[in-house]
């Protein structure tokens, strides 16, 4: 492929939290400049936008993209919204890379935005209208409908246990206690706590779910040649995949992602990774339920089917396991306003592969990172791949 | 993180601050009024609903039965028109216990969201629905069900003209 290299060469964030004081806009204008300032780049330096950001009926705003477009530094640029549910934060990897790669832009701010709390009383119902309006909401479906119908099937196709699937959540949840932006950091969660909680869907309960958050995430890529002058530390883009699965859900194995095995495929290819489980060093799956990280660790090829959370048990994914992830604490520690919440996984695997990661670093010298999200009605995987190695 | 950043943006409020006017902010209801046409092959499965048959179609090319019904293959992009009728009965794919309305208001009997595969689609085609007439206790993947029907003359035409699946067998 002739396309230029690609590198994240800064990032910033906001906290995540319940409801924010601060608009959408103000938001999203925090963590843009942040991003600029942590490698000392000006608006005038950014040639082009990109913006993520979910429903526009969490905000009650239509065409967000546009309405965000001022927080997000787009003012008289070149300024593209993608939008593929919740897997739209790690979609802006591709999205951006892209941007630079070919060729149209040198240096880009890619901001992710999201604002949930201002849907009353709660923005699960804004989920209401994702299902098909003809064959499903009739039925008043509700968002936890799914995940508790595909946690359920995952469980009775391997033998999972609801105490297998609760410790993910646990080592989240304590993760992101090392956290400063965190939302649900408890440093001393049990898996007791987990299986304890108020049930809502059996099977999930309560502390198996991340919560509804405000935030905002934002990142800059820049091309070969420019990155370096930037930084002595590019990260960068060694792979990106994405693929979508049909939106007959209830037509679809749900104990297996196979989209995310697609999207993980063409991301391996393009990275030259031949042993995943070798060679990817920190990993970020999307982990909105606990189950959901188990789920995506075996889409991506980093565990055998079914035995994710054999990993687990084993401390594995620990900080300080063999193959860490969520280091950062995920959705269910860190929080999960939608779109945000994927770009700081990005954002995660550019502070961890720069030793940056303060209290959270992975140990050793980790050399390449994934991280994935999932959306739309179970259907979309969005992967981005990370390295310290400037792709040959 | 750059551990150079002292402190991060953004400020939490909590219910408190909105409800006793510490910060401002603006309410409004946005109401919006749809007629969605229900299309060839959904036309067609509402039909049958109200005629008490569950519709599927089969791919001719991929030789596989799938509900709900569609105009088109989505994996070999044929038209689909080989539109069968389905036995109403079927197998519980998975379930849910759900003790909250789609708006988050607590229940105390719970809704029993399912996955259904019915007999005669080509797995994996199943179809969204509720259980009922059965103890929550009771619902196990794999269990027989069969639709229980609302009376023909409360038909419209709808998936809610099925009320929901119970058990063939009790218990």
């Amino acid at each position: 492929m002739s396309m230029r290299r690609v590198a994240v060469v800064g990032a910033g964030m906001t906290r995540f939290v319940r409801r924010a004081m601060e608009t959408p806009k103000e938001l999203a204008w925090h963590a843009s400049r942040m991003a600029l300032d942590s490698c000392g780049l000006t608006l005038n330096d950014v040639g082009g936008v990109c913006i993520g950001s979910a429903p526009d009926a969490f905000d009650g705003v239509h065409m967000k993209g546009e309405y965000l477009s001022d927080g997000s530094g787009a003012w008289g640029k070149p300024v593209m919204r993608s939008y593929v549910g919740g897997g739209t934060g790690v979609f802006l990897g591709p999205h951006g890379w892209y941007h630079v790669a070919s060729g149209l832009f040198d240096v880009v701010l890619v901001v992710a935005e999201e604002k949930m709390s201002s849907f009353y009383p709660h923005a699960q119902a804004a989920f209401l209208t994702i299902f098909d309006h003809t064959t499903e909401r009739p039925l008043e479906p509700n968002l936890l409908w799914i995940f508790a119908l595909e946690m359920n099937r995952y469980m009775q196709t391997y033998g999972i246990s609801k105490r297998d699937i609760a410790q993910v959540a646990v080592k989240n949840k304590r993760n992101a206690a090392d956290h400063p932006c965190a939302m649900l950091g408890e440093a001393n969660i049990t898996v007791e706590d987990v299986l304890n909680s108020e049930v809502l869907a059996w099977p999930v309960q309560r502390l198996d779910v991340s919560p509804v958050s405000d935030g905002a995430v934002a990142i800059v890529m820049a091309a070969e040649g420019v990155a370096e002058r930037i930084t002595d530390r590019p990260v960068w883009v060694q792979g990106v995949g994405w693929n979508l699965d049909t939106a007959y859900w209830t037509n679809r194995d749900l104990a297996y992602p196979e989209y995310v095995e697609r999207a993980a495929r063409m991301a391996y290819e393009m990275a030259g990774v031949r042993e995943p489980r070798k060679e990817i060093h920190v990993v970020e799956p999307y982990d909105p339920f606990d189950y959901k990280e188990l789920h995506h660790l075996e889409g991506l090829l980093l565990a055998d089917r079914g035995k994710a959370p054999e990993l687990t048990a084993q401390g594995v994914t620990a900080r300080n396991g063999a193959m860490p992830v969520c280091p950062s604490g995920g959705l269910l520690g860190v929080g999960n306003p939608i779109t945000a919440a994927g770009l700081m996984k990005v954002a995660e695997l550019f502070w961890q592969l720069r030793g940056e990661a303060g209290a959270r670093q992975v140990p050793g010298t980790p050399e390449r990172g994934l991280a994935q999200a999932w959306g739309d009605l179970m259907q979309v995987g969005t992967v981005t791949i990370l390295g310290t190695q400037r792709p040959s | 993180m750059t551990q150079r950043i002292a402190s991060y943006p953004g400020t939490a409020l909590s219910e408190e601050d909105i409800e006793r006017g510490h910060v401002l902010s603006v309410h409004d209801q946005l109401r919006a009024d749809y007629a969605w046409d229900a299309g060839l092959a959904i036309g067609l499965y509402l039909d049958g609903l109200k005629a008490g048959v569950i519709l599927g179609v089969r791919c001719r090319r991929c030789d596989r039965t799938v509900v709900p019904p569609r105009a088109f293959c989505e994996q070999c992009f044929a038209p689909m028109d080989a539109f069968v009728p389905l036995a109403d009965v079927g197998i519980v794919n998975t379930f849910s216990l759900c003790y909250v309305t789609w708006d988050v208001k607590r229940i105390v009997e719970p809704l029993i969201p399912a996955v259904i595969d019915l007999d005669g689609t080509s797995p994996p085609a199943g179809i969204m629905h509720l259980l009922g007439g059965v103890v929550p206790d009771r619902v196990h993947i794999g269990m027989r069900v069969r639709a229980v029907w609302k009376p023909a003359r409360a038909r419209q035409g709808a998936i809610t003209d099925i009320r929901y699946f119970k058990p063939l067998r009790r218990g």
